[in-house]
């Protein structure tokens, strides 16, 4: 029995309701019968919303909570697809609709899937909220009018600024990570015009590293140095259109390359073209499209049907080879770096996708800062964000093309992952933290993850300051700001209890560094040159490019299949050491070593729930006694400065953790049946040994015993 | 015991100076021998090898052998390679190349090992050099093949637990509350007349008397009658295991049999069905009526719920461990890692053998009424499916006693034939009796282990000391196929118990997450999105895929604990002396300020 009730949805600074139905059955997830809610189903210009009738359940809050996306909250960005049930047959639903459903299947972008039953709501209802959120989620949408840009308007200016995330939004910023790394001995951090458009600046001297906030296209760009100095590089290809200026660019810069490489020292470099050497970005789309659909289960007889021949479907989507293939290939350009002391320039179309890719990996590989919360984050506003990763456009976020679709940073974070499990105590963070990270893609109140360059970001945040009445400086939220999206109870378990920090000496000698550069600023950049060379450069680099190509890619394109033996020694004698958490690390790529970010893909499957269970039992119990120990501390600082110690012997809290699900902290399912889940179709067939099957264990004729 | 646990021993033992070592394995090692010797171990023979080391390449050496082990150190690697290998876990010895053998290294032996690897090595051609070593490692690897006994019979060990105790039947019935008013302990089977592969201590029915229950042997499967596993605590339904009936192509019944397991079905109070789990494929049980076997009929036992399990037979889990062995060893599959893996059907066997348990616990504990589990003759898939569904209903047998308990009575004291399924000192490395059934078992508490990581007392180093012993032949506790025959053979008065060895430094198989739980039943989930191949395990030989030793995880807990108990301890100290304090300062009624100047100071 329905019960209508005034239900109001908790909106956003300028988040408007666009349409609602009332009377939406929500079906429980759970199993098979129609168990299930009644309630308010909203559309806003932000979320998809549920609301429940009996929002009594609000009493338990749990531990873990999301303060923008609540339980039954989807961003419009998150929505995947959206499927109509016409009787029993489910019809993809896009663009405009002449018959409606009575029942809507929404699957999320972070893998949950929301059944609900229209079947009860007014008819008119059932047409607005179904074509409106077809509409908002799925068909294509202008930048502006993303919600980022109402919310920051709304909102202007709420966030504290207080981040220890280095953005890299200044030259600040990049000479700062030169020195950190001590690549500022043959590197130098240049800016070129702040226009972001042309590069009178081209600095043509051996010191050649410069970022630019160009459109898309980045030349080479210097990403981390080697404690030898090796240097990590990336570079676009050219675009084969070139219109004067840009060809002019191109000539001066490869002179730069050139004269560097051809001087003395003569520095080695190795070139790798990871659009021949890695997956196309169509193949990575291609897989996770398969992979995710694994995850996507509307109910439990299919949760046990694809059980059978798990493996299998696991391997045919592909995504754990390419995870493979990436850690790998990453290895290798560490083995170029730290035992060939070889420079490497990484090469892709746009040096935007695998490029931020590998070179992210190798420094969360190589440089210990980078396991750190705030390094990592550094890293990806380095790699990804100032990097000019297309984050727009491989997450269609607008549904514009989807052709431009591929989950290239959810690779990324999918490898790291692979690290995290690996090695629990090099990181700072948790998988918990990753996953709320993967999540926070869909989240469009950050700009982090929604815009497709810096310059891109740049010119909007211009456009959106004439839109607001000069309320004082404007700011997009950044993602680090966990705080917006997190109580600090919630925010705790983004830090790794079993985390060792690095010894303090060296946090001083960074701080330090950091202070030597105050006065290198003052120093004025060293000026362009023009190019001497103009007439005769295209046959010079043509010629360069070639006889590095030639003969570098060549070399790795060999290395996919069978590694020299060079890289096996490498791999090899690091396992036999004992790990040194805060110096290299790196991925165990064989088969078995390479698993499925069970966190994040099994998380809202109720089957996989293993109650008590699960890697959260273990860091529970740690939790537990960290906090027991900070307790005890505290009691002693008192004990210390208090004599009257009395009536103050109340045992420390302690979290009840005997039962937590594994899927913890994410479905929180209070609905826990005792019930084992029993798998409902099981296999059987083993057709290529009929004769053993037949057999009894020992064959004795037990016939005789009678006789 | 590996190639790969080089360094260990290398760093604490060969540079040590101290005249004696506590090597990993408990072995004492005297300074002026080559080798660690066990009390009672004997040398044999010793030669100059080639190790042909299947990741690292030939390595020269020499190989030890005893009476109880081959043991084989480098003599030019660094770090020193080592092998040390109990010959019980020989299977097969095989003699590769002729005389005129050319090739470099292709004269010599390959030696295939019941633990997942096997072992190659080239030898000189002249001089009956390998005719000797072949001749004594065959002699001494497979003794009951040589007239000669197992080394558990020399073993003169010493250690301060003794494992012998660890079970007593008697006392693990009073434990589950029994005997009570509907169950009794029956000693029919003192002498083993009833049946010579069940103990000779047995919980029946309070309603059924002994003679009732020697007409029923008639009608089971070489007499193995249903009796009782466990008891539910609460519910009062119990765990039954049996062998099949002997019902043969005419369908014949027994009355006997269909009365006493109607008194079975009642025992509980309840008036529910009894539910009757064949653990074999229905196909497969169908069969064996050819050979006079069958299952229970619904016209005879209208008060039975039968269903099968689909467990395979112990010809398909052999096959399939072999194929799992060829995709680990010595090389891992690279590129199709889960499909080879989905090939060897082995996790699919796990999951089956898991979900049948899982049935078992939940029909007990929740459907309240009894269940009697039973396969062919009731010592294989039947063992497995009744200690995996006490394990999880059960508390008790998640620690390292309860566990010892567990294997005594369900497998050891039950008749799981360890002799043939392992092939204990025994050449016939074909014979078709042999079968990794406990193996699986133990594969399936370490699912359980790894799904609930602190719900076991014990850790995975006990898990993999069980099977390294169910090989070597060191203790009596796997020897033999029934308590008949280890009686006779004086087992317990003439060897040692594996428990022994682990109850004298049971921290070394201390869970450090552990915690207690009483009463919780412990569902794992049978899904393959859970189930994983055991690396640790099967996987270990391979220097290339190791897990980080000690587990970090566990090394940063104990940390923390060490932390607490410290704070813990320096805190009563500290209340000690603020107590003192506050007695005093009350007497001289100091002002709060005071007192608190007067501790800081103090410290």
């Amino acid at each position: 029995e329905p019960i209508e009730k005034e239900v109001n949805p908790h909106l956003l600074p300028g988040e408007l309701l666009l349409c609602e139905a009332s009377t939406v059955y929500k079906y429980v997830q759970e199993d098979g019968s129609n168990r299930g809610t009644y309630g308010k189903l909203v559309c806003t210009n932000f979320k998809i919303s549920f609301l429940d009738d009996d929002s009594a359940s609000d009493d338990n809050e749990p531990q873990f909570k999301n303060k923008i996306v609540g339980e039954n909250d989807i961003t419009l960005q998150c929505v995947d697809q959206i499927y109509g049930v016409y009787d029993e047959k489910k019809k993809l639903l896009t663009g405009q609709l002449r018959k409606y459903p009575e029942k809507l299947i929404i699957y999320c972008k972070d893998l949950r899937v929301f059944n609900f039953c229209l079947r009860y709501t007014k008819e008119e209802e059932v047409k607005r909220i179904v074509s409106g959120i077809v509409h908002h989620s799925q068909t294509p949408k202008l930048l502006k009018r993303l919600f980022l840009f109402s919310y920051a308007s709304a909102a202007p200016n709420n966030t504290d600024g207080r981040n220890q995330t280095v953005m890299f939004e200044t030259l600040e910023d990049w000479r700062d990570e030169l020195e950190r790394t001590k690549g500022n001995v043959k590197y130098k951090a240049v800016t070129t015009n702040e226009g972001y458009r042309s590069l009178e600046q081209i600095p043509c001297t051996e010191e050649f590293t410069y970022f630019s906030h160009l459109m898309n296209i980045f030349l080479q760009i210097w990403c981390w140095s080697c404690h030898n100095g090796a240097a990590l590089l990336k570079m676009s290809t050219f675009p084969k259109e070139q219109d004067d200026s840009t060809s002019q660019m191109q000539k001066a810069f490869l002179d730069g390359i050139y004269k560097t490489i051809s001087k003395p020292p003569y520095e080695l470099l190795k070139m790798d073209d990871l659009s021949s050497s890695l997956p196309s970005l169509q193949d990575i789309q291609t897989a996770y499209t398969r992979f995710k659909q694994l995850f996507l289960i509307d109910n439990s007889t299919d949760f046990w049907a694809t059980d059978v021949k798990w493996f299998s479907l696991l391997e045919s989507t592909n995504w754990l080879e390419i995870i493979r293939r990436v850690l790998k290939k990453a290895i290798e350009v560490a083995e170029c770096l730290e035992i060939q002391h070889t420079n490497v320039l990484l090469i892709e179309e746009s040096a935007t996708d695998l490029c931020c890719v590998i070179s992210s990996l190798v420094q969360v590989m190589m440089d210990s800062y980078s396991r750190t919360k705030s390094g990592f984050q550094s890293l990806i506003q380095k790699e990804w964000v100032i990097g000019g990763h297309s984050f727009l456009d491989r997450c269609n976020h607008l549904h514009k093309s989807e052709k431009e679709e591929a989950p290239v940073f959810l690779l990324l974070l999918n490898c790291v992952w692979q690290l995290v499990q690996q090695y629990p105590p090099a990181f700072e963070f948790t998988e918990t933290y990753l996953t709320v990270l993967s999540d926070s893609l869909y989240v469009p109140i950050f700009s982090t993850f929604f815009f497709n360059s810096q310059h891109q970001r740049d010119t909007n945040k211009v456009r959106v300051w004439y839109f607001v009445d000069a309320v004082g400086p404007f700011r997009f939220l950044t993602v680090w700001d966990w705080c917006v999206q997190f109580d600090p109870k919630a925010l705790a378990f983004l830090n790794n209890p079993l985390y060792a920090e690095k010894p303090k000496p060296d946090r001083s000698q960074r701080k330090t560094a950091r202070f030597k550069h105050q006065r290198q600023l003052s120093l004025p950049l060293t000026q362009a040159k023009p190019s001497t060379k103009r007439g005769f450069f295209r046959e010079e680099t043509d010629h360069l490019i070639k006889n590095i190509l030639g003969k570098r890619i060549g070399k790795f394109i060999n290395s996919s299949d069978e590694p020299p033996n060079s890289l096996r020694e490498f791999y090899d004698s690091w396992h036999s050491k004992p790990v040194d958490y805060h110096g290299l690390l790196l991925p165990r790529i064989d088969g078995p070593e390479i698993k499925v970010w069970a966190q994040r893909y099994l998380r809202w499957i109720p089957e996989a729930q293993l109650h008590g269970g699960g890697t959260i039992a273990t860091a529970a119990k740690i939790l537990d006694l960290m906090e027991e120990v900070q307790s005890l501390q505290v009691k002693m600082d008192e004990e210390h400065s208090q004599a009257v110690s009395g009536d103050a012997h109340s045992v420390p809290m302690l979290r009840n953790s005997a039962r937590l699900s594994s899927l913890f902290p994410f479905a929180l399912l209070q609905r826990q049946s005792v019930k084992p889940a029993l798998p409902t179709s099981t296999w059987k067939d083993l057709e290529d040994e009929d004769d053993l099957v037949k057999r009894d264990d020992e064959f004795v004729d037990l016939s005789g015993d009678m006789l | 015991m590996a190639s790969s646990s080089t360094s260990k021993y290398n760093s604490n033992s060969l540079e040590n100076s101290s005249s004696k070592q506590n090597l990993k394995d408990g072995t004492n090692w005297e300074q002026n021998e080559e080798i660690p010797r066990l009390p009672g171990e004997t040398r044999v023979t010793d030669k100059d090898v080639i190790y042909m080391c299947p990741f690292n390449g030939p390595v020269k050496g020499r190989v030890y052998i005893t009476n109880y082990r081959l043991y084989l150190r480098s003599v030019e690697n660094d770090p020193v390679v080592i092998l040390n290998v109990p010959l019980g876990v020989i299977s097969r010895i095989e003699k590769m190349g002729g005389a005129s053998s050319r090739g470099e290294n292709s004269y010599g032996l390959d030696i295939t090992c019941k633990d997942m690897r096997n072992l190659r090595f080239a030898l000189k051609q002249e001089g009956h050099s390998r005719r000797d070593i072949f001749e004594v490692l065959t002699k001494y690897a497979f003794p009951q093949s040589h007239s000669l006994p197992f080394f558990a019979f020399v073993n003169e060990e010493k250690f301060p637990e003794n494992g012998w105790m660890v079970y007593n039947p008697m006392s693990e019935y009073r434990r589950q509350g029994l005997p009570n008013e509907r169950w009794r302990v029956t000693f029919i089977n003192e002498h083993y007349g009833l049946c010579d592969t069940y103990p000779s201590l047995l919980v029946v029915p309070y309603n059924a008397t002994d003679d009732d229950l020697k007409k029923v042997a008639a009608f089971r499967s070489r007499n193995r009658i249903p009796v009782l596993s466990w008891i539910h605590p609460e519910t009062q339904a119990v765990i039954m295991r049996c062998s099949q009936p002997l019902v043969g192509m005419s369908g014949k019944r027994n009355k006997d049999d269909e009365r006493y397991l109607d008194i079975i079905r009642e025992a509980n109070g309840q008036i529910s069905k009894l539910t009757i789990y064949d653990a074999r494929p229905n196909v497969n049980a169908v069969a064996n009526k050819a050979t006079g076997g069958g299952y229970e009929s619904e016209d005879a036992y209208p008060n039975a719920e039968l269903s099968f399990l689909d467990i395979h037979n112990i010809h398909v889990m052999r096959e399939s461990l072999k194929k799992l062995k060829d995709i680990v060893y010595p090389n891992v599959e690279e590129s199709h890692w889960l499909s080879s893996l989905e090939s060897t059907h082995w996790l699919e066997h796990i999951k089956l053998v898991l979900t049948g348990a899982i049935q078992v616990a939940d029909k007990v504990s929740s459907g309240r009424s009894s269940v009697l589990v039973h396969c062919s003759d009731g010592w294989d898939r039947t063992a497995q499916l009744t200690s995996l569904a006490m394990l999880m209903l059960d508390s008790y047998y998640r620690t390292i006693e309860g566990f010892e308990v567990l294997v005594q009575k369900e497998w050891i004291s039950f008749g799981h034939k360890f002799a043939s399924r392992i092939g204990h000192g025994d050449k016939n490395h074909a014979d078709t009796d042999r079968s990794p059934i406990f193996l699986q078992f133990i594969d399936c508490v370490w699912q359980m282990s790894k799904q609930f990581p602190t719900a076991f007392e014990f850790n995975e180093q006990f898990l993999i000391t069980i099977l390294d012993h169910l090989y070597s032949c060191r203790f009596g506790t796997f020897l033999y196929n029934s308590e008949f025959l280890r009686e006779k053979e004086k087992v317990t008065d003439r060897t040692l118990s594996l428990w022994s060895l682990i109850n004298s430094d049971k921290s070394k198989y201390t869970n450090a997450f552990y915690s207690k739980e009483l009463n919780r039943a412990l569902y794992p989930v049978a899904s393959m999105r859970h189930l994983e191949l055991w690396v640790n395990y099967y996987i270990r030989w391979n220097p290339r895929i190791r897990q980080q030793q000690p587990n970090p995880v566990e090394q940063r807990y104990l940390e923390l604990l060490a932390l607490r108990d410290d704070y813990i301890r320096r805190l009563e100290e500290l209340q000690i002396t603020n107590n003192s304090k506050i007695s005093n300062s009350s007497a001289s009624s100091t002002s709060p300020s005071q007192m608190v100047s007067q501790v800081q100071t103090h410290f």
